[in-house]
């Protein structure tokens, strides 16, 4: 028995908006999320700017449902406000028509924001320039009278997922990844291999993450990651370009509903693409920087095309990592052509980073949405702000124009820091 | 096809009781207490002042010699994970890269590089506060911190690679790099219930014919005083400062919470064919996986499920998993770690699951001298469990008296010699975020 696994719903929370459709117009036009921080004052950080989610109200989208999840952090709200999204979008919100323990939850949710301030307060009291030491007496004084268990606990990562259970009643399997900027492209397609194997008919995929705080950033400044165009920040997200300097923080969720095929037709749902293909593997390399041939990327694209049963000529479309750093484009390059062979120069190739930023563990997922639609409305998102090839990124990035084509298969990647590598492949359903 | 079966064949254990099997096998049978005042730092501040540290963990005896000064980027957590997969790769008698460079294996390797894969639970990862606290009292302007003087100054005063010592990925990441795995590869970041899921999830990827060989458990440590002081103002810890060796009482009626520890636990499973054409020492066989969630209660610190809902939906998924009636079970590995609510859930969902049989079933625990450690504690317990089928033997749950009767199950407190378990089945649940895994162990005849 061969169980396949269909879209059903999606939904996102996004720096370019909240509406699944309005948002795809954004992109479709090279619309920016990106402008000045303003969550925090990082007017003096090498990177002053990000794309960050605006106008964000959980009430709005949980209604009578929100006071039970009122505290819960910004990425869970971003993760909440998706499914309650997506949920929508597949037709479910009404009478239960799975059974709840064969409704389960995957996610590729980053940790919750610190509770900064107070994390702050704590840690000056606590450090005793005189011994150069911690003294954890002082420290604890201060900490238990500042921190709550409530933000504390809101921040573990496995938090998101059990809102989202709590809310839709889903008592299935349920489970979190936390493999960088490779976790929700992990999240969905190990989500799809539940149901593949019959431990779930449905399962709420995605992901969601914010690190755009003061220690998100300064982790990724000191890392030297991030671009640190400040005079041009609308542009400064530039994958594959020759002058790109760095990756845009972004933030987000996008989360799909998936649901075994059968089931979903019995149901009269909308089937939107099928999970054909899913590959993950580890670079197993270094812990700073990926294989320059990039051969755990070629090994995810490989596994995925296998698992798929498709080969590299059929597939219309590729939605890149494509970060907008260095390292990561050249390699993602070279490992397409490693896999593709003559093909690469044709296959089409964009990233919506360029727009979106990089929302880290809830990136794969926004990008598979947008595959989705890519292959509803066949048209293709373009890479904004490529203005000058670079000879190492020789392939078809759909500089800068929405284009039209046919689209029924598309391959999605994403690589975390420390070598891990996830693609998925989805395919037209028609 | 029939699907591809499960075999444990290395296990890797390292915990405050002791380092490898036979050291921790050895301590949960003479009673070994981990647990002690906090030794770390001064822990005079909290009301929960114990902890389960583990001495003279050394990370230059788990990675080749050129990988040492990665260390330098490895959060404790991380630690526990390396030194763990290299215990259990080498229990496994697997020829890793790490360890032919590290002259502990000779020949050629016995395992695939890409169909070697890793699934290691972890927790939120407990940024060093010394080393951040510096930091920040650096951008300090009349006491006071300021953004402006951090984003010239001090964040300059961390190391540009901090934030790669706290990815939860990273357990799994150096683990990869040290033995060379290329095969899939994940993290599962689920509270006490991630080395569950992590093992549990590495079962069926073997099952499937994605790998042959995986590295999976988990590994945390929460003994620093962030993570000891999020679990107090959880109100999860046991304040019997003065008498340390009794204050983790699992399942007993007088509990006042658990105590906080670190450790790692990672096992190596691998495909039955594959281990026996090696001629591996097979532990045991893995048959059965189920997850469910208690879908309860959002807010924090969240409540489990009076009925242990969630605990329930994972032990008859497993169960059904493993095709074979709740009445077959004749060992059960808890997971209860002495809070007074979750203890309760946990077995009232065993109760409720296994009916009239729950009372003549043996419940193990270990946790008495072991704690919490978080995302390893679960590891720890399935590898209590694989030894105690494979060795006929009980290890004391020693604090676990009086029995509360709330809880109504047959704890094992003095031991037991001349087990014969043809089935076990090992359970745990996160403490906050109401997730929950099984995993069913059965004998190996020929082990």
């Amino acid at each position: 028995m061969n169980r396949r696994v269909v879209i059903t719903g999606m939904g996102w929370i996004t720096p370019l908006g909240h509406d699944l459709d309005s948002v795809w117009q954004r992109l479709l036009a090279g619309d920016s999320g990106v402008a000045p921080t303003t969550i925090f004052d990082g007017r003096t950080f090498p990177t002053q700017f990000a794309a960050e989610v605006k106008n964000f109200d959980l009430q709005r989208f949980l209604g009578a449902q929100f006071e039970r999840h009122a505290s819960c952090s910004r990425n869970a709200g971003f993760a909440l406000a998706a499914a309650e999204l997506a949920w929508r979008h597949a037709g479910l919100n009404g009478r239960p028509v799975i059974d709840p323990e064969l409704v389960g939850v995957y996610l590729g949710g980053g940790e919750g924001p610190i509770d900064f301030d107070n994390f702050v307060a704590a840690s000056i009291a606590g450090w005793n320039p005189e011994k150069h030491a911690l003294d954890a007496v002082r420290w604890a004084e201060v900490a238990a009278q500042r921190l709550t268990a409530v933000k504390e606990f809101e921040q573990d990562p496995n938090c998101a997922a059990g809102h989202i259970a709590c809310r839709f009643n889903a008592q299935g399997p349920n489970l979190n990844t936390l493999t960088a900027c490779a976790a929700s492209t992990q999240a969905i397609g190990e989500a799809a291999l539940i149901i593949r194997r019959g431990d779930a008919d449905a399962m709420i995929a995605g992901g969601a993450h914010s690190m755009i705080h003061p220690l998100g950033v300064t982790g990724f400044n000191r890392l030297t990651a991030l671009s640190t165009r400040n005079d041009s920040c609308v542009q400064a997200s530039r994958p594959f370009d020759r002058t790109r300097d760095g990756f845009v923080l972004g933030e987000g969720a996008g989360i799909l509903i998936l649901e075994e095929y059968t089931a979903a037709k019995r149901r009269g749902a909308r089937l939107l693409g099928e999970i054909i293909g899913y590959g993950s593997t580890a670079d197993a390399f270094r812990v700073t920087d990926m294989d320059e041939d990039g051969r755990g990327a070629i090994a995810a694209m490989r596994a995925a095309l296998t698992d798929a049963n498709v080969q590299p000529q059929e597939i219309d479309y590729i939605s890149a990592h494509g970060t907008g750093t260095e390292e990561n484009d050249k390699v993602e390059t070279r490992a397409i052509k490693t896999v593709f062979g003559e093909f690469a120069k044709k296959v089409p190739i964009s990233s919506v980073k360029s727009m979106f930023g990089h929302v880290i563990a809830g990136a794969g997922a926004v990008e598979l949405i947008t595959c989705v639609l890519a292959i509803r409305d066949g048209l293709l998102p373009p890479t904004a702000n490529y203005q000058e090839p670079d000879p190492n990124c020789d392939l078809d990035y759909i500089p800068n124009q929405s284009r039209r084509a046919t689209v029924r298969t598309c391959l999605s990647n994403s690589f975390g820091f420390g070598g891990q590598n996830d693609t998925l492949i989805v395919r037209t359903c028609s | 096809m029939n699907p591809r079966r499960v075999v444990v064949t290395g296990l890797g254990p390292v915990t405050p009781i002791g380092t490898g099997v036979t050291a921790f096998w050895n301590g949960l049978l003479e009673k070994r207490c981990g647990l002690r005042r906090m030794q770390n730092f001064d822990p005079a501040r909290f009301a929960s002042q114990l902890g389960g540290e583990i001495d003279g963990l050394s990370i230059a005896n788990a990675v080749p010699k050129g990988y040492r000064k990665a260390a330098k980027i490895m959060a404790r957590d991380i630690v526990l994970a390396v030194v763990a997969a290299h215990d259990a790769l080498r229990d496994a008698g697997l020829r890793t890269k790490c360890l032919i460079e590290r002259g502990e294996a000779s020949g050629s390797p016995n395992v695939d590089n890409t169909r070697l894969g890793v699934n290691i639970g972890a927790g939120l990862i407990c940024a060093d506060l010394p080393e951040l606290a510096e930091a920040l009292h650096s951008a300090t302007e009349g006491g006071q911190f300021s953004f402006a003087k951090w984003g010239t100054e001090g964040m300059n005063n961390l190391t540009p690679l901090w934030l790669l010592k706290f990815l939860p990925n990273m357990l799994a990441c150096h683990v990869t790099i040290v033995h060379g795995a290329e095969g899939p590869s994940n993290t599962i970041t689920c509270g006490e219930a991630s080395s569950h899921l992590a093992i549990g999830e590495a079962y069926r990827t073997i099952a499937r014919g994605s790998e042959d060989v995986c590295i999976c458990g988990g590994a945390e440590s929460k003994t620093n005083p962030m993570a000891l002081l999020r679990q107090e103002l959880g109100q999860r810890l046991s304040t019997r400062n003065d008498t340390p060796e009794q204050a983790c009482r699992p399942l007993a009626a007088d509990r006042d919470g658990t105590v906080v520890s670190e450790g790692g636990g990672l096992v190596i499973l691998e495909e039955l064919e594959h281990a026996r054409k090696r001629e591996a020492r097979i532990y045991a066989e893995l048959v059965g996986f189920g997850a469910g969630h208690d879908a309860y209660e959002p807010r924090q610190p969240s409540r489990p499920h009076p009925e242990g809902r969630g605990t329930a939906v994972a032990l008859r998924k497993a169960f059904k998993d493993a095709a074979i009636a709740a009445e077959q079970v004749s060992l059960i590995a808890s997971f209860a770690c002495g809070l007074r609510e979750h203890d309760r859930s946990e077995a009232t969902a065993i109760r409720g699951v296994l009916g009239e049989h729950a009372a003549r079933v043996a419940v193990m625990n270990i946790k008495a001298g072991l704690g919490n450690n978080g995302a390893g504690s679960g590891a720890l317990d399935f590898i209590a469990a694989v030894l105690a089928v494979h060795s006929g033997r009980i290890p004391p749950a020693f604090n676990s008296t009086p029995p509360d009767p709330a809880c109504g199950l047959n704890v094992v407190t003095e031991g037991l010699a001349n087990g014969n378990f043809e089935y076990a089945i090992s359970t745990a649940y996160a403490l906050g975020g109401g997730q929950n895994a099984a995993l069913v162990i059965k004998r190996q005849a020929n082990g």
